[in-house]
């Protein structure tokens, strides 16, 4: 946008806000469209789960309006999914299902915190090591195994990591400690809530590790083309302060805007096959025991709201980002 | 996978790509972009090896029929609990005498290392080397389907998009955005659930839960968005690039302006896209396999396979290890043709250095 000093925040705040509301109700929308409306099986057969008997199938369609006309049956949908928070299971027999994923979400964040912190870090030092010492050998070695890092799918990494720490390496001065699997709640003391989640922390940690080494190094490598690197040189100024102060920062805006979205795709479901494979009972794993009992309102509650956590997460890096950067308000 | 690390790794491109083309193309007539991307291609060592890899995981899985029935002489899709096979010269039971625990139950062969049951049995007693093979061509049918369909979509969106502009881009765009912020498994799995369950019945044509059919479109679809928003950003930047106002100030039909104006720089872009939404999409199709909305048994692919063996981690790690692995090589091998592929194509990506 030409010649424009920037909009209020005020007005950035609502517009991104506005835009988020749009967004979730499409969500919403295409969750009800998903269930209730694709061709094939009738769905209140499908919310029952296997082998419902008739009657079964009736109160299924009592509960959910079926009978009604389909807007009417998602604003009932909504209703009990956001107002009275009743919704239940039927293949569970009437367990409340929004309960069960308040339960479940603060062993997700868990899980995300701590890889989170593992792979800021991991990926500031690999980055910044092998742009310092870019074309050596050492470089070569670290972004290769940065590659086979994002190479690995999770859930396969999770099991080689549970193969050696409960099985083949478990009575090794390495794995000696690894509790079995499963999560112990953080009211059971500090040190076995660490020691369950170590394993499952690097192993979601390891993918973006790679990802974000990889995009950081080859930031740094673009920065230090710029005429102001050349400047810091010229002054005298030594290679470590080049590197920390000079190039680091301005390589880190595409990392803090990745960041901001995959902390809460993780959040909101990616790390399901994290807590499948160690048998975290965090929402992702609770979507999993759902879909294999086929008990679709609780699959149903927690894709809405893990999408719902994604949208309002990312509005959130946005609206700190035009805080944060007043070219980001003008650019709008 | 991320949305996040996927956008931002394509928009940084690795300064590696080393080339001498300037000086060659001042001497002689001057070699058309894509003569010079395969010039560099074919030089890059990286690509080369990747490319190699590549080419032979794709022909010992289309040759997994001729394995089964040359080399194992084992059928990977029946379950064979009572069978025996020789091993020097002795006859040996596939189920064997647990080891673990109190002696109880049965666990499968391990790797003979041998022509038959290479790399041991699972569960079922099926010969784990001839499914790996079979699941390699079903893991790279469906990732190869469903790139082109993603990409085909995403060309088709971001092309409309960008080019109409107006409302028809306001709504498509907000569509994308819809599905963008979706976070992708749980899309996947909501589409998966809804219609694996039972078969699908449109008109004439009935897709039964077991189809292949069903991976393929969910995972083309839920990838659609990503491809598509930087296509339609591409297409807005050239409709008002001056080469394509000159041909509309010239009374050139649209589809004239599509066709020789837009697709060929749009090309380039999906071309990039190919290795690495291969990549993406073998990962995902193994993770929806291995929670049981992929691949359904007994068909095979590497992601059920390695389910298979989960619950004989720890007893017989091979049957888990084996696809793990080959999804690895594959995915690694398509991650540096990607990085190739995109320096390549790109015209600064030799100046950058």
């Amino acid at each position: 946008m030409p010649g424009s000093g920037g909009e209020p925040m005020i007005a950035v705040i609502v517009a991104r806000i506005v835009q988020m509301l749009f967004v979730m109700l499409g969500i919403s929308v295409v969750v009800f469209l998903i269930f209730f409306a694709t061709p094939g099986a009738d769905p209140s057969a499908r919310i029952a789960g296997r082998n419902a008997t008739q009657e079964t199938l009736a109160a299924v369609r009592k509960d959910f309006g079926l009978d009604r006309p389909m807007p009417v049956q998602y604003v009932l949908l909504m209703k009990r999914l956001f107002v009275t928070g009743d919704l239940t299971s039927f293949a569970n027999r009437g367990q409340r299902v929004i309960p069960q994923i308040m339960d479940a979400a603060p062993i997700t964040l868990a899980l995300v915190l701590g890889a989170a912190v593992l792979w800021v870090v991991g990926a500031l030092v690999l980055g910044v090591v092998a742009a310092a010492s870019r074309d050596t050998l050492l470089d070569r070695g670290l972004m290769g195994l940065a590659l086979i890092g994002v190479s690995m799918p999770v859930f396969w990494f999770g099991e080689v990591m549970n193969l050696l720490s409960q099985s083949r390496m478990h009575d090794t001065i390495f794995f000696s400690w690894v509790p079995s699997l499963g999560y112990k709640p953080l009211s059971d003391g500090f040190a076995p809530w660490f020691k369950t989640l170590v394993i499952p922390w690097f192993t979601l940690a390891v993918l973006y590790i790679g990802f974000y080494a990889r995009v950081l190094r080859a930031n740094l490598v673009e920065t230090y083309h710029e005429d102001f690197i050349r400047t810091a040189r010229a002054k005298g100024l030594g290679p470590l302060r080049i590197m920390l102060r000079h190039a680091l920062r301005p390589s880190l805006i595409p990392f803090v805007t990745m960041f901001g979205l995959d902390f809460g795709a993780l959040v909101g479901g990616a790390a399901l096959l994290t807590e499948v494979v160690f048998g975290l009972n965090g929402i992702g794993r609770l979507t999993y025991v759902a879909l294999q009992s086929l008990d679709l309102p609780v699959i149903l509650a927690t894709v809405i709201y893990a999408s719902f956590f994604v949208v309002a997460a990312n509005a959130l890096v946005d609206i700190a980002y035009a805080a944060l950067d007043p070219r980001v308000r003008s650019g709008r | 996978m991320s949305g996040g690390a996927l956008s931002e790794a394509l928009a940084h491109p690795e300064t590696s790509a080393a080339d001498g083309d300037l000086g060659a193309s001042l001497a002689g007539s001057p070699a058309g972009p894509w003569r010079r991307a395969f010039r560099r291609l074919r030089r890059d060592r990286a690509a080369l090896g990747a490319g190699i890899v590549l080419l032979v995981i794709l022909v010992a899985s289309l040759a997994a029929p001729l394995y089964a029935s040359l080399v194992s002489r084992t059928d990977p899709f029946r379950s064979n609990l009572s069978g025996k096979i020789m091993i020097d010269g002795k006859r040996t039971p596939i189920m064997q005498p647990s080891t673990e625990g109190r002696g109880l139950g049965v666990t499968p062969i391990g790797p003979t290392w041998r022509g038959s049951y290479f790399l041991g049995a699972d569960a079922q007693g099926r010969d784990v080397a001839a499914r790996l093979l079979h699941g390699g061509r079903n893991s790279l049918l469906i990732a190869g389907s469903a790139t082109a369909i993603c990409l085909i979509l995403a060309a088709i969106i971001g092309t409309t998009a960008g080019f109409l502009g107006g409302g028809v881009d306001m709504v498509l765009s907000r569509i994308l955005d819809v599905l963008w912020a979706f976070p992708v498994y749980l899309l996947a799995i909501s589409l998966s659930i809804v219609l694996i369950s039972k078969p699908i019945i449109i008109g004439p044509i009935t897709i039964g839960s077991g189809s292949l059919i069903l991976p393929i479109v969910i995972i083309g679809l839920v990838y659609a968005p990503y491809v598509a928003r930087p296509v339609r950003g591409q297409v807005l930047a050239l409709r008002n690039s001056e080469f394509v106002l000159a041909s509309i100030g010239l009374g050139m039909p649209t589809w004239r302006i599509l066709m020789r104006d837009i697709l060929p720089n749009v090309s380039t872009t999906l071309i990039v896209y190919i290795p690495l939404m291969m990549a993406l999409n073998i990962t995902t199709e193994s993770a929806l396999s291995f929670l049981s909305v992929g691949v359904q048994p007994p068909d095979a692919s590497w992601g059920t396979i390695i389910l298979d063996g989960q619950g004989l981690l720890y007893t017989r790690p091979a049957v888990s290890l084996a696809p793990g692995v080959a999804i690895v090589i594959t995915v690694l091998a398509l991650n540096l043709l990607g990085d190739s592929v995109r320096d390549a194509l790109d015209p600064r990506a030799g100046l950058r250095r």
